[in-house]
């Protein structure tokens, strides 16, 4: 009798854990993290080194995770936000980023392309490239806010123009910062060994969390992307929310733009953040949260991103070519759209009931 | 099969979980003629017309057909084509984006060769010859939607229906555009083809129908001639009340007195929105309980959705305590202490996923303001304080909404409005699918909210509940206030024959 008890209640232990949210990116690093250890375990090796500007820096794979994994969760917190509002994906984020680059250099260059000092503060380039990123969020926003067009459709014209706007930001050319202040951002501080674009995300993910916690920006985000018709009567301006979680990710992209241009201290068009907008899509999706809007966790999205760039980290260790990554991310996205298809869900829900009624039979 | 019968469906049962929509229905349908088929919401029309379309199987019974011999099968809405059932919705199913021409042939075609001019020649034919105003070549959506409903109905007709489905067809339509869509029904009549016209609206019943079949409750109710069925019995049919045993039951609710120069809580002037409803006027006084009524489809619903601003408002003005106010939207309602419970429950109610606690405070935290939450133990006190106030059953204030049973839903649904703490109380079907035990509950509650000073405003689609609960009612018909009762006309007589519009 008591056994049973305690049986029943291991399996609820069990239960919950599988059904929690955060199960599956924790299963997925589990996984990975395992993999690793048996194919390589210098995977994991963490070395103090120099770095060319004689600075005391980490480096390992786990840090490249940290590094890179950063500017993902950063838009990842974005996403998290316009999946949930809009029950859609923005597909233009990478290109934003080189418009938000863009901006960046050209006001710290002032039109000369290799400036011997900086023309502006980096804060003032900083802040202005925000502004215009948050005003093609806004575009992007207003499209599916007011003109319904479907994100990924409305953000299509950004992802398509985005790249070419950004080029002629800086009329095509490619300026060079050789302030070293700038690659701070991208790199590291002196004296610091951890890079800085974790912090960078460390920064982010506070605020998020304390604008979720001090403002209705969460039960408002997810009500309009649960019932639009209800939140309306229910005083909530569905459109404006909308917009304003679009607004949110162009600041999300305006903080990657600084990292990823402070990485190299310049900017190539058609390569900067590249497909990144898949990346933190797949983020959201890895984190739990449904692509179809409605509730989210940010937590999950936010550890989801740094899953998918220990995936990337992995298979860059294994040789695996630049060309070839999508196809293996690809099976990711694959196995997790049909582990949360509802026909899949009904389908693992009949199996536990069979297995119950077995085991009490 | 007699010789004038073209459709004879018999002992029609059909049952979906838990429901059995329809219990041994029997229709018959003569050639040339108009036969409206009434009933109120869920009394099994709409499942009686899927049936004989194909969209759903019968469980039981027979679908006879002129020129068939035995039963026809109809597995599909293509099978009902074949034997000549053509069914025109509401919605216009055509493609706005093509001419009328190839709307008119689309899926009509053999092979892949078309001869356009042939096309275009014989819809142009037939368009003539039902006078139609409008042209082969020309593109769908530049046509008013009568026109569009009509060349619908010529599709049907063209390919050479015996029995014409209307399923409310008028409903999107202003006056002279139902005149032009029932000249062509009465053409088609004089044609030999047999017309279901399903509505809601009275006054065109009678217009130009020859017969009606009235359904409740998934029964039948019987087949009448026009002239046989004045407008009031047709009432006291569809709503299940015989005119004889009007028992007048009184409600408890106290009759309410309007002291002399009292200013009423709310008042509206020639308030109209784009929902489609004529100007109206409406005033409530403090402690008032009052309803609209009317049947469905009549603009009840409508009406107060113009009152708080939930559809677009398109005139009129609103005073609040004497005081005029601007209501354009939800919010501006809310701020004036205005709280609305909308009839769909699913749909305009309950935001699914989210907890019962986070349902309930909404409305309230909106009117907070985006920088001022509830903290969570203060969220969890307001949750569990509702839940205990209306006897909510739930797991627990983190359960999600939609895991929990209707009447249960509605009570948080209602939990979240007297939050806001109103002046003024909206519940438009409040007790509408949820249980008897329910019901009484908040019915009892809208009469103590009340008596504490509330002014409520309760729509019904049960009489008997209305006039339990209020004190005095607006009747509507066909999208129009046309009567107020209170004090000794409270009754079912009396509101039926309003409804039904005099003793016509």
């Amino acid at each position: 009798m008591q056994k049973n008890e305690v049986k029943k209640s291991n399996e609820n232990i069990l239960m919950r854990m599988v059904r929690h949210q955060m199960f599956i990116p924790l299963l997925a690093l589990g996984l990975l993290a395992v993999f690793n250890l048996i194919a390589d375990p210098g995977f994991f090796k963490i070395s103090l080194g120099e770095n060319s500007a004689g600075n005391p820096v980490l480096s390992g794979y786990l840090i490249t995770i940290l590094d890179s994994g950063s500017e993902l969760a950063i838009l990842a917190i974005g996403m998290t936000l316009v999946t949930a509002a809009s029950g859609g994906q923005d597909i233009s984020v990478g290109a934003a980023v080189a418009i938000a680059g863009s901006v960046l250099l050209r006001i710290l260059c002032g039109g000369n392309s290799r400036p011997e000092e900086l023309a502006a503060p980096i804060i003032v380039a900083f802040l202005a490239s925000c502004v215009v990123a948050m005003l093609f969020g806004a575009f992007n926003g207003v499209l599916v806010a007011y003109f319904k067009i479907q994100p990924m459709i409305a953000t299509l014209i950004l992802y398509t123009a985005g790249r070419s706007i950004a080029a002629w930001i800086n009329n095509n050319e490619l300026p060079v910062i050789t302030d070293p202040a700038l690659s701070y951002f991208g790199g590291f501080i002196p004296g610091v060994p951890i890079p800085t674009p974790f912090f960078i995300a460390v920064i982010c993910v506070v605020i998020i969390f304390l604008v979720l916690k001090f403002t209705n920006l969460g039960l408002y985000t997810q009500a309009v992307g649960i019932n639009e018709s209800s939140s309306k009567l229910n005083g909530l301006n569905p459109q404006l929310i909308k917009i304003i979680s679009f607004v949110v990710l162009g600041l999300c992209v305006a903080v990657v733009g600084l990292i990823k241009v402070g990485r190299i201290s310049t900017i190539n068009y058609s390569v900067i953040a590249k497909d990144i907008e898949m990346d933190a899509i797949l983020a959201v999706a890895l984190g739990g949260n449904a692509l179809s809007g409605g509730k989210f966790n940010m937590a999950a999205s936010v550890f989801g991103a740094y899953v998918i760039q220990f995936l990337t980290t992995t298979l860059y260790k294994f040789k695996v070519s630049a060309d070839a990554l999508p196809a293996y991310k690809a099976v990711v996205v694959i196995v997790l759209v049909v582990i949360s298809a509802p026909t899949v869900k009904e389908w693992f829900g009949n199996m536990t009931k069979k297995l119950k009624v077995k085991e009490v039979a | 099969m007699k010789d004038n019968i073209v459709l004879q469906m018999k002992n029609i049962h059909k049952s979906f979980p838990g429901v059995r929509a329809l219990q041994g229905v029997d229709f018959t349908l003569r050639k040339g003629e108009v036969h409206a088929l009434m009933g109120e919401n869920g009394a099994g029309k709409s499942t009686l017309i899927k049936v004989l379309t194909g969209v759903y199987s019968k469980d039981e019974g027979d679908i006879l057909l002129d020129g068939h011999q035995g039963p026809v099968a109809i597995h599909s809405p293509q099978d009902a084509q074949k034997v000549g059932i053509s069914t025109v919705y509401q919605e216009i199913t055509l493609c706005p984006n093509l001419s009328v021409a190839e709307n008119m042939f689309i899926g009509r075609t053999s092979g892949m060769g078309q001869n356009w001019k042939k096309v275009n020649a014989d819809t142009d034919k037939i368009l003539r010859s039902l006078d139609i105003p409008a042209t082969a070549t020309q593109q769908l959506e530049t046509c008013s939607l009568a026109v569009q409903q009509m060349i619908a109905i010529a599709r049907a007709v063209d390919m050479d229906c015996k029995v014409l489905i209307l399923d409310e067809p008028t409903s999107s339509l202003d006056e002279q555009e139902v005149e032009k869509l029932f000249k062509l029904m009465r053409d088609l009549r004089s044609r030999g083809v047999g017309i279901v016209f399903v509505t809601h609206f009275l006054d065109q019943v009678y217009e130009i129908c020859d017969r009606i079949t009235v359904m409740r409750d998934g029964q039948l109710v019987g087949e009448f001639e026009i002239k046989d069925l004045p407008r009031v019995k047709l009432v006291s049919k569809m709503l299940g009340k015989e005119l004889d045993d009007m028992s007048d039951i009184k409600g408890e609710q106290k009759s309410y007195e309007r002291k002399a120069g009292a200013v009423p809580v709310l008042e509206a002037q020639g308030r109209v929105s784009d929902a489609g409803i004529k100007p109206f006027d409406f005033h409530i006084d403090k402690g008032e309980v009052n309803g609209f009524t009317g049947l469905l489809g009549s603009g009840r619903s409508e009406c107060v959705r113009a009152i708080f601003g939930a559809d677009r408002v398109t005139g009129g003005t609103i005073k609040m305590n004497g005081k005029p106010v601007k209501i354009n939207k939800a919010l501006d309602a809310m701020k004036n202490g205005i709280a609305y419970l909308p009839e769909d429950r699913k749909g305009d109610g309950i935001v699914g996923d989210l907890s019962v606690r986070e349902n309930i405070i909404l409305a309230q935290q909106v009117l907070r303001g985006f920088f001022k939450p509830f903290s969570k133990a203060k969220q969890y006190e307001i949750a569990d304080e509702y839940i205990k106030l209306l006897s909510i059953k739930t797991a627990s204030a983190d359960t999600p909404i939609k895991s929990l049973s209707g009447g249960n839903q509605q009570k948080v649904i209602l939990a979240r409005w007297l939050f806001t703490h109103p002046e003024y109380l909206i519940l438009d079907e409040p007790t509408r699918g949820i249980d008897v035990g329910t019901k009484v509950d908040i019915q009892k509650l809208v009469l103590k909210l009340a008596s504490e000073g509330m002014s409520v405003t309760f729509i019904s689609s049960e009489l008997d509940e209305m006039l339990r609960t209020c004190s005095r009612l607006v009747v509507m018909r066909d999208r129009k206030v046309v009567g107020e009762l209170s004090g000794e006309d409270l009754n079912q007589s009396k509101v039926m024959s309003t409804i039904a519009g005099g003793d016509k």
